[in-house]
Formats: structure tokens, sequence, C-alpha cells
């Protein structure tokens, strides 16, 4: 029974990120009808940037997702301003031809990753040499804690309540500014939003850079339980679109909740099936719901 | 023969190509490293025109042709572990193989369109090379599957390749000049038009998807022949098999039959000068950036060629033309 209820709440705790991981690809994917397989690397990039500011400026995790967020966003902007935007007006065979623009994109992130950072796993060193003088990980990035016999790992409690903070920052963004109500009436009709006076192009760009900045809370967050390598964004990608497709497309209330059942599969999975399985449990999730339930859980819940 | 030669309508620079195919590999008699680089671009042009054929023609683009890799891979490897067969037998059976999967994954996938098939094709490799790692008593897990090879030599292989290669440009440039190459266009084009026609779309769809898959299959066990090994992260890998077939396909052209062989002759060109440093004369560094240096092509052309290199060739002529005779007036 313990055994259940720890896999139950790391389940849950691991859920709430990849919640936000997902939300980000559901906006783009509403916004700009594309899945974004560039998502995991952009996950990646956000790691090394907090993973940078720890190991030469020792600035603490949980602060400098609020400069990774900004550095993304802006990084994403102009990805998708510069690489993604031109591409509408292009036409070619395979109307897949953004989608394919985010796999080059997503190569190349990887490569300049592996360029600069080597192949090397790096994670948040016990000590680290900061300006001439040493210092180690403060208790909240390395500790755990007990409730009755469950552990929790307290970077992962702590992930959790801010990866709910910027759901709900997303959600009050999207329900009470005028941005917020742009990006959801592109997302539902483009050309009846352009009709509106909503300049869609300027939306669509600005949506892929929203997306990504959720991403990247999601890869400083997951900075100190995870390990950073330039592959580790493929891992993501995948976990990303099972999501997606598990909330239903367009679907942020999905998203959430497909992110938490995705966790709660993935943790229930390594204990009870195999360790070696985790990954493959999002995926085999992924294929009975699209060929069961294509609408994903919005069709269930009709939100 | 004769018919068949007439058929495919070879052009003079076909037949050049093919000259020069076969001549290749006694031109670098002396170097080894150079003759395994021209088995690999054999080995692309093979991965490139079956995923091609899918995506290009059909307009089904697939993210897991690694799936139909791997499978034809261990389809040849498998027998071998547990009862001494030869993988050689692989080259049949790793194409029947690869078809009867992708069968059942075309019951599957084929349900769905757009970007649910693409997610589909991509789940479908990685579950593969997962249960492929895990499943030890059947695959060996990820200590992968050892075969001494048969020979030194790199000219037989070279051979056998170069064969499955033409082969396989061969047979899509047959169905595309076919009926069936045309039911498989309409279906890229408009598919509820296509229904509107009377063509079972789902048939033609599971048709060029068991081509595809067929070659792709060939493919795997040659590798397995050649290199010796097989194991899950390589010949399931979702990066460096099913993503690159894919940036094969556009650097050379979507939906050309000559565009895949060209993209997969500049993949692996790109790729090795950069690994070997500009062929030694350059700094080490670039060898780090050999990756590096094809995303970056398959993001340009994506940009500024969207028919790939064949599919744009006459506008690159212009182009070329226009700088030159800029050039030759001022």
């Amino acid at each position: 029974m313990e055994t259940f209820i720890q896999t139950l709440i790391s389940g849950l705790l691991i859920g709430g990120l990849y919640a936000i991981i997902g939300i980000g690809m559901t906006l783009i994917m509403g916004v700009l009808g594309i899945i974004n397989l560039a998502h995991g690397q952009i996950l990646m990039v956000s790691m090394y940037i907090t993973w940078i500011f720890w190991k030469y400026f020792g600035i603490d995790p949980y602060i400098a997702i609020f400069l990774t967020i900004p550095i993304v966003f802006i990084f994403a902007e102009g990805l998708s301003k510069y690489f993604l935007h031109p591409l509408i007006k292009k036409d070619s065979i395979l109307p897949e031809n953004q989608v394919l623009m985010t796999v080059g994109l997503g190569m190349v992130i990887m490569e300049l990753a592996r360029a600069i950072f080597t192949s090397d796993f790096q994670s948040i060193a016990p000590t680290e040499t900061v300006f001439g003088t040493s210092i180690t990980p403060p208790e909240h990035v390395t500790g755990s804690f007990n409730i009755g016999n469950i552990s929790l790992a307290t970077p992962l409690v702590i992930a959790f309540v801010i990866a709910l903070i910027l759901t709900i920052g997303l959600f009050l963004f999207l329900m009470k500014t005028d941005l917020g109500r742009s990006v959801r009436a592109t997302a539902q009709d483009k050309s009846a939003a352009a009709l509106m006076g909503i300049n869609t192009g300027k939306i669509t760009i600005l949506t892929y850079g929203i997306g990504s900045a959720l991403d990247a809370g999601a890869g400083s967050l997951l900075l100190p339980v995870y390990y950073l390598y330039p592959d580790v964004g493929p891992i993501f990608t995948v976990k990303a679109f099972v999501i997606t497709i598990l909330g239903g497309l367009g679907s942020t209330v999905g998203a959430i909740f497909g992110g938490l059942i995705l966790g709660l599969a993935e943790t229930f999975g390594a204990t009870y099936i195999s360790m070696g399985y985790r990954d493959a449990v999002g995926l085999v999730i992924f294929l009975i719901v699209l060929v069961f339930i294509p609408g994903g859980l919005k069709r269930l819940t009709k939100i | 023969m004769k018919q068949l030669l007439k058929k495919l309508e070879l052009t003079r620079m076909e037949w050049i190509a093919l000259g020069i195919a076969c001549i290749i590999p006694f031109v670098f008699h002396t170097s080894l490293y150079i003759q395994g680089i021209l088995i690999l671009i054999m080995l692309w042009v093979v991965l490139g025109t079956s995923w091609n054929l899918l995506a290009g023609f059909t307009g089904q683009v697939s993210f897991g042709h690694a799936a139909f890799f791997g499978i034809g891979a261990y389809a040849s490897a498998i027998p071998y572990l547990h009862w001494k067969i030869s993988p050689w037998w692989g080259l049949v059976t790793g194409g029947l193989a690869a078809v009867l999967f992708g069968y059942l994954l075309g019951k599957l996938v084929f349900r769905l369109r757009g970007p649910y098939f693409a997610l589909g094709t991509l789940a479908s490799g990685e579950i593969l090379r997962l249960v492929f790692g895990e499943e030890e008593w059947l695959t060996n897990g990820h200590n992968g599957i050892l075969y001494m090879t048969t020979w030194i030599s790199k000219y037989p292989y070279y051979f056998i390749i170069l064969g499955i290669a033409i082969l396989s440009v061969a047979v899509v440039k047959l169905i595309m000049k076919s009926k069936l190459g045309f039911y498989f266009l309409s279906i890229r084009e408009d598919q509820e038009a296509a229904e509107a026609l009377g063509i079972d779309t789902t048939r033609y769809k599971n048709i060029s998807l068991g081509v595809s898959a067929f070659l792709a299959g060939t493919a795997g066990a040659f590798y397995m022949i050649y290199m010796g090994f097989v194991d899950p992260e390589v010949v399931f890998a979702l990066h460096h098999i099913s993503i690159i077939t894919i940036l094969v396909g556009i650097i050379g052209g979507v939906g050309t039959i000559w565009g895949p062989p060209v993209g997969a002759v500049i993949m692996v060109f790109v790729q090795e000068l950069f690994r070997s440093s500009l062929f030694g004369i350059g700094p080490s560094w670039i060898s780090r950036i050999h990756a590096l240096v094809f995303g970056a092509l398959v993001v340009v052309v994506i940009l500024y060629m969207a028919g790939g290199v064949v599919g744009d060739w006459d506008l690159i002529k212009n182009k070329l033309k226009r700088i030159k005779g800029s050039g030759a007036t001022s």
C-alpha cells in the first residue's frame, strides 16, 4: 500500500511538470496548427541556461527560472519569426513543411548544444567553484522530506507548486487579457479572428514564444531532478505530443489532465511493470487514445 | 528485360549516373574508407527512396521509418541468434517482415490523418525501440546481436546494396509511371476528391506503405549483414534513422524520383566532409559540427528551396546563370 501511495504521489508531482510541457505544446498546436517537434530541444536549451546560471554565477535554479523564461521566450520568438512564419506563404508539395522545419531546427539546436557542451551528462554538482568561492547546492535543490512513510523529493514538490502557479498565470492571461483573448480567437478560427481586426500573424509568432516559455519553465524545474545532455530533447518532445494527443488537440485543460495521467502512468509502469518500459507506457497510451478516443480527453470532458 | 528497360525510359543523365555508380568503387580501390562511404550512400538511397514513395508521392509523411528498418535488421539477426540461420536470408525475410509489420501498423495509423498520422508512425518506431531493448530472451536486449561478416572486401557489399538501390529507384519509377502512381498522387493532392472518384484510398495507401516497408526492411537486413551487429538503439533510432531519412528526402526533393538519391549523396558527403575535418586539412573542431552543418542545410533548403535540390533544379540553374551573366557583363 505504501508503495502504491508513494508511486501515486511521485506520479502526480512529475505529472504537474509534464502538464506545463504539454500546455506549451497545445498552445502552439492550437494556434499554429503544427506539432512542434523542436519542443524538447527548447526544453533542453532552457535546462542548459539554468545550469549555466548555477555553474558559473551560482544562481539558485528556482531564481534562475525568472531569467531563463524571458531568454527562451525571445529565442523562440526569433525562431518563429524568421524560420516558421515565412513558410506559411510558401507552397510546397507537403503541407507538413512547417513541422519538418521544426525537425530541422531541433536538430540544429541539439547539435549546437553538443558542439558547445559536448555529449557529457551534466547535473547540479555537489560543489561548484563560482568566482573563486566554492558553493554547494541549497537544501531545497537536493533534499527530500518524509510525510509518514512517504518520502518526497523537495525539488519535485517545489516544481509542482511553481508549475501550478505558471498554469494559473497562463489561464489568467488567456481568459482575462485582450492579448489572451486574441490568442484564443486565433486558435478557434484564424480567418474570423483576422476579420475582427486581430493581427493573426503577430499572434501566431507570439504564441510560439509563449508555448516555448512554458516549456522553458518546465526545463528549469526539471534540472534539479533530471540529467542534462544534448540528446535529452527528443525524449521530452515525445512526452509532449503524447500529452497533447491525450488531452485532445488544442485543449489546455485537456493538456493538464493529459500531463497528470502520463506522469501517473509512467511511474506506475516503472513500479509495477519494469523500469525499462517507463517510456513505452506513454507511447502505448498514446496509440490507444489515437485509435479508440481520437478526440482525446477533450471529447470526454467537452472543454 | 528489354521491355522493362524501355518502360523505365532511362535518360542520358540516368545512364551516366548508373555508369558512375558501377565504376566508382574501383576508382577508390585503395581506400576502404571511401568504399565504406559509398556503401553508406547507397543505403541512404534505399531508405530515402522508400520514405519518398510513402511521403512524397502518397502524401503520408512517416516519422517512423526506423521501425521498418529495424524490423528488417532483426528479421535477419534473430534467426541467426536462435537457430544459426544465416543472416543472408534476411534479404528475403527482412522485407517481408517489414511488410507484415507495415500491414498491422497501417490498420492502426491509416485511420489517422495529417499530424496524427505523423505522430502515430513516430510512436510505433519508438515503441519498437523500447520493446526490442527490453525483451532480452528474444533480441539479446541492449547487448545486441553480433555476427562475423562474410567478407572483408567491400566490393561485394557495395554491389549488393547498389543492386538494391537500383531496384528500389526502378520500382518507384515504374510505379509512378503506372496507374498505381496516379492513384498515389491523387491521394496526396486531395484525399476526399480521390475517394469521390472511386479510389479505395485505404487500399492504395496500404500498397504504398507495403512497398515502402519492403524496401526499408531490405535495407535494414543489409545493414545487419554488412555491419555484423544490431542494437535497438541504433536500428530503431528516432533521430539517426527516422529523422535523417526524412531530411534526405527533403534536401533532395520530396516527390521526385531522383530526389532521395541526390539527397543521400549530399547528406553523406556533407557529414563525412565535416567529420573528417574537411578531409584532414581543416582544424579538428570542425569534426564536431558535422551533424550541425547538415541540420543547417536542411533549414536553408526548407526556407529557400521548398522543392529540394532536384525539385527546384531549374530554379537553381537559372539563378546560377544569372550570377554568371551579371559577372560577365560587369
